[in-house]
């Protein structure tokens, strides 16, 4: 029966969530993660959440999780949005490299990863894109070989976009172990710490101007070949089940929306006589609250439909495409509520507040591209949810 | 928390979709057009035979006793093949109206005859300019300077207004309020209208649905076949994201449509705002559904010929009727813009 309460014990696990984050969550803002300061301040909240193990907890006890279910997952979700609390620096870590390392890693691998990820001593960044090789994963080139004695991987070549590389201490990606292999065979999932002799990182400034991303270069890196995560050559499954149904339901959950359009909403009264000049505002902040509600209750549904043993289809292709572009539109919004001072930076005098809408402003922009850019989600959409031929 | 339809509902609907596809088929739409009434008793008694004409009917007076969630997968099936029957105006709109007043009278006397397919029962509010399907009603429930009436067909008289929708029969109805009964008066009759106005929000809006899904696969249809250039037009990526621009905001309209069912069947106090999310958001699915495909579909999607027409003119007709986007989006608007109002994470399933 379609029931849309919480369940007592769900009520109960919000109480336990809130409460820890009133006590835990740190007054002031933490610094941004693309600074060495800022990267230092999140590793330190990783650490505490992983003492009050609420890092990861949708991760099994024994791992310092709470078994969570996908309900309490969005519940947490929302409590830590709701709070304020810090942006996850380890997300690639938690939500990506994670749940793959579950399915496919050894249990010296999971043993020896998965602690340091969770209390933040080793961040994660992905090495998935290279400058051939962005939206079209199977275009990979940089190289791994396997080394005469079989002890280690010798990997060449260079991967870019590389999300907080800059600071981060290991990486994951996929390496081309056959050199005769074309696209999507021949690949094999490496995970590579960043310390090792032959890498170079660069750091390439964002819209924002700080280091958010990194090229990383490999020459002549050896990597143990334990850190091979699956077979050689199963490389694009094991990425696949990283960008599969953790990524479609949990890579940005509802409750950031929500907090945003919440935002919006109490913008658009505090400006209201402005706001109205054009009518074409208020339509647009009733239509993202709507949008922003909506992507709730899909994932709701979606959560429980998993729950009780179903399968996320080839609609989850949708979910990208839908808070990507609401993201967008819900700042571009603010951006007209805004007007005249929409375009300040935080630090400027007059700023009093608003420049973090233009923080959001500018990380909008990379929604559409990332994680696969919203075209290619609407290919995949046409293609394989709608049936639509291929060429 | 259980976002989810039962097994018992699922099934309900796939047996309904089946008969449905089956039988309300664009050439059986086709030939109605050509008819007086546009009705087809015979198509009545099979539904009456499915149980469906009883389906809301409590099960004192013959029916199934079943709610508005028990409904609304069906009406999306409604939508996929533009019923012209008035299943959705009497299972979800006027047999709720009439069960949940107070005049045990009218209950005794229609709901046994509706349950067993024998009597429709049509609307009309102040709302709707027309009442939809008057012509072919037994009894209509009718709102008038603040009360809710109810008139037998003798007692009206019809003015036809013919609609885009060649399906779709609206009229004028006017009557003698000292000859009608008064089935209800002041707060209770706005009550019974508000509700009438929601469930039949709820039910333009599951159809909506349905309507945008058959869009899309007769859409992915033609675009598959259709060749230009040398290859199928489905293959241009222009095209494709046309569709894809559809099937984002369908996928989404689904969930707050089953909210809406759910708030409706549980009196939720936010009832008026969930109800008003799922139409403005449905019937504009629906909306880009038609638009996208008839230029999907180039000149043939603008002649008469291809079917596809009648299902854009039903999500055209549907956005408008039972409260259109400016009226939604205004309930909605008012409930987040209250002083008090609970938004953002942790508040959407606040009853």
């Amino acid at each position: 029966m379609m029931d849309l309460n919480f369940t007592a014990e769900h009520d109960a696990f919000r109480q336990e969530v809130r409460a820890w984050l009133a006590a835990n969550v740190p007054a002031e803002p933490l610094k941004t993660y693309d600074t060495a300061e800022g990267f230092q301040q999140h590793r330190e909240w990783e650490a505490k959440m992983n003492e009050g193990r609420w890092g990861m907890v949708t991760w099994p006890s024994e791992l310092g999780g709470r078994d969570a279910d996908l309900i309490q997952w969005l519940i947490f979700e929302e409590e830590y949005f709701r709070a304020k609390a810090p942006s996850r620096v380890n997300q690639n870590g938690i939500f990506l490299l994670g749940p793959t390392l579950m399915e496919y890693g050894t249990d010296e691998q999971k043993a020896e990863i998965l602690p340091k990820m969770a209390d933040g001593t080793e961040v994660w960044a992905q090495g998935w894109s290279e400058p051939g090789a962005g939206s079209d994963m199977a275009a990979v080139r940089a190289k791994a070989e396997l080394s005469d004695c079989g002890d280690y991987y010798i990997v060449n070549g260079q991967k870019t976009w590389s999300t907080r590389a800059v600071w981060a201490d290991q990486c994951f990606g996929m390496f081309r172990t056959d050199p005769e292999s074309k696209r999507h065979k021949g690949l094999t999932f490496i995970l590579v710490p960043l310390d090792l002799e032959g890498i170079t990182v660069n750091p390439i400034p964002q819209l924002d101007g700080l280091p958010g991303f990194a090229e990383i270069f490999f020459d002549n890196v050896k990597v143990p070949v334990n850190r091979r995560l699956g077979d050689e050559g199963q490389g694009w499954e094991v990425a696949m089940a990283t960008a599969g149904f953790e990524r479609g339901l949990m890579l940005r959950s509802p409750a950031r929306f929500q907090q945003t359009a919440k935002r919006l909403v109490e913008l658009y009264k505090e400006n209201q006589a402005s706001a109205d000049r054009d009518p074409a505002i208020r339509d647009a902040v009733v239509k993202a609250y709507m949008a922003a509600e909506s992507y709730c209750l899909t994932t709701f549904e979606t959560a429980c439909r998993l729950i009780k043993g179903g399968k996320i289809g080839a609609e989850s292709s949708t979910n990208k495409i839908f808070w990507s572009e609401l993201d967008q539109t819900m700042h571009e919004v603010a951006m007209d509520i805004l007007a005249a001072r929409a375009e300040l930076e935080p630090f400027a005098p007059q700023a009093k507040g608003v420049g973090s809408w233009l923080d959001g402003f500018l990380f909008a922009q990379s929604g559409p591209i990332y994680a696969g850019t919203n075209e290619i989600q609407r290919n995949i959409i046409a293609e394989r949810m709608l049936g639509m031929p291929r060429k | 928390m259980d976002f989810t339809f039962n097994e018992d509902q699922l099934l309900f609907q796939e047996g309904v979709r089946d008969f449905l596809t089956n039988e309300v088929t664009p050439e059986k739409i086709r030939e109605l057009w050509e008819t007086d009434s546009g009705r087809s008793p015979a198509l009545w008694g099979q539904l009456t035979e499915l149980g469906l004409t009883g389906l809301t009917v409590p099960e004192a007076f013959g029916g199934m006793g079943m709610n508005e969630l028990d409904f609304v997968l069906l009406a999306q099936e409604c939508g996929y093949v533009a019923l012209p029957e008035p299943l959705v105006q009497t299972v979800l709109v006027a047999v709720p109206t009439l069960v949940n007043s107070s005049n045990e009278d009218l209950k005794a006397k229609w709901l046994p005859q509706v349950a067993e397919g024998a009597a429709t029962i049509a609307v009309g509010l102040e709302q709707n300019l027309l009442v939809e399907d008057a012509h072919i009603a037994d009894l209509l429930l009718m709102e008038k300077n603040g009360n809710l009436y109810a008139v037998e067909q003798a007692d009206v008289t019809l003015e036809y207004n013919q609609s885009v929708d060649p399906s779709r029969k609206l009229y004028q109805v006017s009557f003698d309020e000292s000859r009608a009964m008064v089935v209800a008066e002041g707060d209770e009759a706005q009550a019974l209208v508000n509700g009438a106005l929601n469930r039949g929000a709820l039910g333009c809006a599951a159809q909506a649905l349905g309507l945008t899904q058959r869009m899309i696969d007769i859409s992915v249809q033609y675009t598959s076949e259709r060749t230009q250039f040398g290859v199928a037009i489905g293959t241009f990526q222009a095209v494709k994201h046309r569709m894809a621009n559809v099937a984002v905001p369908l996928e989404y309209a689904k969930a707050t449509v089953a909210q809406a069912a759910y708030a409706i069947a549980n009196n939720v106090s936010s009832v008026d705002k969930n109800v008003s999310h799922a139409k403005s958001m449905a019937c504009a699915a629906s909306l880009l559904g038609a638009k996208n495909s008839i230029q999907v579909h180039g000149a043939m999607g603008y002649t008469w010929e291809v079917n596809l027409h009648i299902y854009m003119k039903r999500a055209w007709a549907l956005d408008k009727t039972w409260g259109d986007q400016a009226f939604h989006k205004g309930r909605v608007a008012e409930a987040i813009f209250a002083d008090d109002a609970l938004l953002g994470a942790g508040n959407t399933f606040v009853r």
